[in-house]
């Protein structure tokens, strides 16, 4: 296994020369008086698949929605390519072109079929019509290997081919980028494994990629860099190599302590018994 | 001597039904069933109501029931989409409104319309007009009401990811939360069909020409004509033909969405 994933780290080496494709600096949010980003500094690189992880309520998914403006980013700058997108004039649908993004719950159109699911944002946003956009539709389809299912409705489907078809969905808009967020973590486990494997093809195929992750196996072997993230801030990134298997700061081993080895005690703790 | 509680409920029981069969029996003994029945279900009289109580009456009471629904289920989705608005006077509005025509009998809203714009402005409308604002705005305060609860019941995650794939807000109200809003509310809005079924009545009070008679202004002229009640009991009994099936249909839809959830 080992060799294999390092045989796909090596086809597809991670792209750090030239403009990166995002820019975020001194990214902070806040909801009321609480401080949930203390200003983030980050960049992407065009091919770049980027694991976020960290502790629940870092703000890691706070700071995956202020990519694409689901929140309002109380400080800082993000640019994606050529557009700032905490610029007050920016198009924001624009923006969101070029940006898929994949939720925990799937929030597929439950009253559409799949694949008009994936033709509606086409249709009414780019304005592509019928044949053309039912064409780009099956073939995204194909990728995430739910040809077979143009004709069902959402309710229809598992959750993990929910997902499957939300990931086709955004990506039938021709996105420069895509923002996964805890894209597995509403997947009973067995379902877990195809939603992975889409996304890891992806990344095979050059996508450049924004996940926050609980699945340190998909992280270890897809990521170019993880970035680990506590208290609205990031504490430390860097290839997968070193921030999963030798983190220097103690915060991340910390949480990877007890996200490997749930049941682990630390020394001074009381037995659970 | 006491009664253990399962006699003392079978007591109760005979009382009750021993109750209704005396009334039942002084009822078959008292009453004239001849004259009841010649007044109130003449066959006679009942066949001479057809076929006018079906072409016209029937046909004018649902034309004129679709015309004020039609016209307030586009006026109702406005004044919800007003009352979810940001800016806040077309809340203000949208509320002044509702409190207003829910507040008000639809009765005196068709007298203004039937007879106090004509008088006091001049204007006069055409029945069919008549209908469908004062049915319309009546039936709009109720229909918005329902309508903005559908669409905030419509998951928030909707939006987000139509908004996502780039779409505006407006664009993904209309393709994406407002079609999931009505499969939400089509019960409750089925029984404010029936509603303005039966308040499609109040027109019988505006000066109709005969081939414009609704289903209780047509019973009501017939009635007088024959001095018997046979006509107002069939006009009734339309109504039922209309609202018997929605009810129904209402139940069917309630019980599909509680099993869907």
């Amino acid at each position: 296994m080992t060799a294999v994933t390092s045989a796909i780290s090596e086809l597809t080496p991670a792209p750090v020369e030239g403009e990166p494709l995002v820019e975020i600096r001194g990214l902070r949010k806040s909801f009321g008086t609480h401080e949930v980003l203390k200003g983030i500094d980050l960049v992407v690189h065009p091919g770049e698949v980027v694991c976020i992880i960290g502790p629940s309520g870092s703000g890691k998914s706070t700071l995956l929605r202020c990519v694409n403006l689901l929140e309002q980013p109380t400080a800082g700058t993000i640019r994606i390519g050529a557009m700032e997108v905490t610029d007050p004039d920016v198009d924001i649908d624009l923006v969101r072109r070029h940006v898929g993004m994949v939720f925990q719950q799937f929030n597929l159109f439950p009253h559409l079929s799949v694949l008009r699911n994936c033709t509606i944002a086409q249709d009414k946003v780019l304005g592509r019509k019928g044949a053309d956009a039912e064409r780009i539709a099956r073939s995204t389809l194909a990728r995430v290997n739910l040809d077979d299912k143009l004709d069902a409705f959402p309710a229809q489907l598992s959750g993990g081919q929910q997902q499957r078809v939300a990931i086709a969905r955004a990506l039938s808009m021709d996105p420069d980028l895509m923002l996964f967020d805890e894209p597995t973590s509403a997947l009973d486990p067995e379902l877990v494994g195809d939603v992975l494997t889409v996304m890891r093809r992806l990344a095979d195929e050059g996508m450049t990629m924004l996940v926050v992750t609980h699945e340190m196996a998909f992280a270890r072997e897809v990521a170019h860099r993880v970035v680990f993230m506590d208290d609205g801030m990031i504490v430390e990134q860097g290839p997968p190599e070193q921030v999963i298997s030798a983190p220097t700061e103690e915060r991340t081993r910390e949480f990877l302590r007890r996200v490997l080895d749930p049941t682990h005690v630390e020394p001074g703790e009381s037995e659970p018994y | 001597m006491a009664l253990t509680r399962r006699q003392r409920a079978r007591t109760v029981r005979g009382l009750q039904y021993g109750v209704l069969v005396v009334v039942l029996v002084v009822l078959a003994l008292v009453a004239d069933w001849e004259t009841i029945s010649d007044r109130l279900l003449n066959p006679q009289i009942a066949a001479e109501q057809f076929p006018e109580i079906i072409q016209v009456a029937l046909v004018n009471t649902v034309i004129y029931t679709a015309l004020g629904f039609s016209f307030a289920l586009v006026l109702g989705l406005l004044l919800a989409l007003m009352k979810l608005s940001s800016v806040a006077p077309y809340r203000w509005l949208a509320n002044l409104y509702i409190e207003f025509f829910r507040g008000v009998p639809a009765l005196l809203v068709f007298i203004a319309f039937g007879f106090g714009l004509p008088l006091a402005f001049g204007v006069r409308f055409g029945i069919y007009m008549t209908v469908m604002i004062s049915l319309g705005l009546v039936g709009a305060a109720y229909i918005a009401e329902t309508l903005r609860a559908g669409i905030q019941a419509v998951p928030k995650g909707q939006m987000e990811a139509a908004r996502s794939l780039g779409m505006s807000s407006g664009r993904a109200m209309i393709s994406i939360v407002i079609p999931q809003a009505f499969r939400i509310i089509l019960p409750p809005l089925t029984n404010e069909l029936i509603a303005l079924t039966k308040d499609s009545s109040l027109i019988y009070l505006l000066g109709l020409a005969t081939s414009e008679y609704e289903l209780t202004k047509f019973g009501r002229t017939a009635m007088s004509d024959t001095a018997n009640l046979t006509p107002l009991v069939l006009a009734g009994l339309c109504y039922l033909i209309i609202t018997i099936p929605l009810g129904f249909l209402v139940r069917r839809l309630e019980s599909r969405s509680a099993k869907a959830r």
